[in-house]
């Protein structure tokens, strides 16, 4: 597909007092194609995601944001940019119906008064393009919503402002088989929507269904990042816990450096 | 029952509603566990039915209903303010104790330094605001719960306003305009007038807003619930004001009592006025939000530390109104003015009005209705000649129910939602 990436991360460096999380990643998303982020527990996909959203700042290495170098310090830079991030915990208020969460902390007004028609409008567009037809009314509280409605109210709300990255942190973890069903099929209309979009998740299943591209992280390095047709599920797996596969991955001796940042493994 | 489906906002389906609709909505919303104030306006009905069957000449009188505003002025403004504080699951157990220290220190500005009321009445607001800061700041820059804090706050204002008082003197004012605030009517005519225009403005807000919904093709409340709410509004000022406009004084001749207490639209002005900044400003979407979910708040870049002072300060301002009020119908201030159970009845007149003490969940009106509902019940009771042990007894067993109800609501809504 596109042949530059819309979102170019090189030798990111990022630690925390003596411990470093990331060494030396790089990672590429490109506009239209959906690149899930893979990794076991512990491997830096939350901190990378933390990085490019601006809530950590890095030690070191370049972000371009197409084709320009950006640094990024704070959640807001990121907005601006158009980089989202739909966290697994969704962060939207129960209290509130469909519309006041989508535009929570950027309403929209007219003078002093919230314009409300005009949110509800925008609203009702941006579900529209994403072609859900799945919720009752756009006033609805949040409370109502099932899981999987939520989901979708937290991934609008993302697309809601012209994005061009949306990074989505586990989307489908709490949700049952059909409405896991529909949030990919969001997540992979999202892409065809001409998005970049990083998909972190756990379930490989999810990850064969929508992804494009597979970047898996490894104790804190970037193991590999191939193309979804390119390799089977159980490569996949071997990256994710060893850092290699076959000729895919980190050179055989580089792990063993990182064994002294265990706990317990002596000095 | 056929329904027509419709598309708007940008090609939603929707189902359009009708009257018929919107009133099933509103009952599943109900059984869903969200009541609003709807147990209070009921309370409020049976209470009134049953003081009004047991003392019809003393209750049902005119000159109770006025004298019924009167009293629970005090209440009603703190609990107004309180509403802001509780949408934040805060609390402010200062609030009475700070309304006396605000209405001490206008009394003390009037009678003995002999200032005019437009600087006493500035002072006391200012002073209330003063108060709200500090409290709103160690709640949200140190972390202290506001439990605590206030708490610390409300022995303190004790001791204020013991020594404002100089060890507990009374000092009474005589300023004609701040005892005319809680203590004098409107005159007829203005009482209608003011009526009229209240029951106008309402109406023409209302229709306004059906006409733009439907411009933009956006689903509007069917023109029959608009049309139930202008004339259920109306139906009740106008009857309302036909009472208090009758002469109720025993003796017309020596002093001839009759038209709406000032007090009355002075509660409409801050109850439309803070009901139009909850519901129609981003500051009120910002304090439901931190309400709701603080940390989705704080994502979607709200200042959560800015919105919990300003609660704090928005508390104690409407405290220091009522602090005015109350020494305006006392015509005098004491050491325990505010005290005694002026707080409790104002946390209680917002929790009864069916502001949700866990936060996320309220409304100004509440504080008017649950207000309301105590004011009867002390005032009827007292009529019926229970003492106020009996009184303090059933007002506390009624904000038990109310905040029974609350919690009950909360556990439905969580077992429905989600």
């Amino acid at each position: 597909m596109a042949a530059t990436p819309l979102l170019e991360l090189r030798g990111i460096d990022k630690s925390f007092g003596p411990v470093q999380v990331l060494h030396d990643v790089g990672l590429d998303v490109y506009p239209g194609e959906v690149t899930a982020l893979v990794g076991d527990n512990g491997a830096g996909k939350s901190t990378l995601v933390k990085c490019i959203s601006g809530i950590y700042t890095i030690d070191s290495g370049t972000v371009t944001f197409e084709g320009k170098q950006v640094s990024i310090h704070s959640p807001r830079e990121a907005s601006a940019l158009g980089i989202e991030v739909v966290y697994q915990d969704l962060a939207l208020c129960d209290n509130l119906d469909i519309v006041q969460n989508m535009f929570l902390g950027r309403e929209k007004k007219s003078g002093i008064i919230l314009d409300e028609a005009t949110m509800e409008e925008m609203a009702g567009e941006t579900l529209r393009s994403l072609s859900v037809r799945t919720v009752k009314s756009l006033r609805q509280l949040v409370a109502s919503l099932s899981g999987g409605q939520r989901q979708t109210v937290a991934i609008a709300k993302a697309v809601l402002w012209n994005s061009r990255v949306v990074i989505l942190d586990e989307p489908t973890a709490a949700l049952g088989v059909a409405q896991t069903a529909q949030v990919l099929e969001l997540v992979r209309r999202l892409a065809d929507n001409g998005l970049g979009v990083v998909l972190i998740s756990h379930n490989m299943n999810d990850v064969f269904a929508v992804s494009d591209r597979i970047a898996a992280l490894y104790l804190g390095r970037m193991a590999a990042q191939v193309k979804a047709a390119d390799v089977t599920h159980s490569q996949v797996v071997e990256l994710i816990t060893g850092g290699r596969s076959g000729n895919l991955g980190l050179p055989p001796e580089k792990p063993s450096e990182f064994i002294d940042i265990t706990p317990g493994d002596g000095q | 029952m056929t329904t027509t489906t419709t598309t708007t906002a940008g090609g939603i389906q929707a189902v359009k509603p009708t009257v018929g609709s919107y009133v099933r909505d509103y009952w599943g919303k109900v059984r869903g566990g969200d009541l609003g104030s709807l147990p209070a306006v009921l309370g409020l009905l049976v209470l009134v039915a049953i003081f009004g069957i047991a003392r019809s000449d003393t209750f049902l009188s005119a000159f109770n209903f006025a004298n019924l505003f009167n009293q629970s002025a005090q209440v009603v403004f703190i609990a107004m303010g309180l509403v802001f504080v509780l949408l934040l699951g805060e609390i402010d157990l200062s609030a009475g104790f700070a309304s006396g220290v605000c209405g001490a220190v206008m009394a003390i500005l009037l009678t003995n330094e002999g200032l005019p009321w437009y600087v006493a009445i500035p002072a006391a607001l200012l002073t209330g605001v003063v108060i709200g800061l500090v409290l709103g700041s160690l709640v949200a820059k140190l972390g202290i719960p506001s439990f605590v804090v206030t708490l610390a706050a409300f022995l303190a204002f004790q001791g204020v306003l013991l020594l404002l008082l100089s060890d507990g003197k009374n000092i009474s004012i005589t300023d004609e305009f701040v005892l005319a605030l809680n203590k004098s009517n409107m005159s007829v005519t203005w009482s209608w007038i003011v009526t009229l225009v209240a029951v106008a403005g309402y109406a023409l807000a209302q229709f306004n807003r059906y006409r733009s919904r439907i411009k933009r093709g956006l689903i509007a409340d069917p023109i029959g619930i608009v049309l139930a709410r202008v004339i259920g509004l109306a139906v009740l000022l106008i009857a309302g004001t036909y009472i208090l406009t009758q002469e109720r004084s025993i003796n017309p001749v020596i002093n001839s009592l009759k038209g709406v207490p000032i007090v009355v639209p002075i509660i409409a002005v801050f109850l439309v006025f803070w009901t139009f900044v909850l519901g129609r400003t981003t500051y009120g979407r910002h304090v439901y939000a931190v309400g709701g979910n603080a940390e989705a708040a704080r994502r979607a870049g709200i200042s959560v530390d800015r919105i919990r002072i300003s609660v704090f300060v928005i508390g104690s301002f409407m405290a220091a109104i009522g602090g005015i009020l109350v020494v305006s119908r006392a015509s005098s201030v004491d050491p325990n003015t505010g005290g005694s159970n002026i707080l409790l009845y104002s946390v209680g007149a917002a929790v009864i009005g069916g502001t949700s003490l866990f936060g996320g969940k309220g409304k100004v009106i509440h504080a008017v209705i649950g207000g309301a509902v105590i004011a009867v019940i002390d005032n009827g009771m007292g009529l019926m000649g229970y003492k106020s042990g009996t009184r303090f007894i059933v007002t506390g067993l009624i904000l038990l129910a109310a905040a029974s109800v609350d919690a009950l609501a909360r556990r439905r809504a969580s077992a429905t939602g989600s």
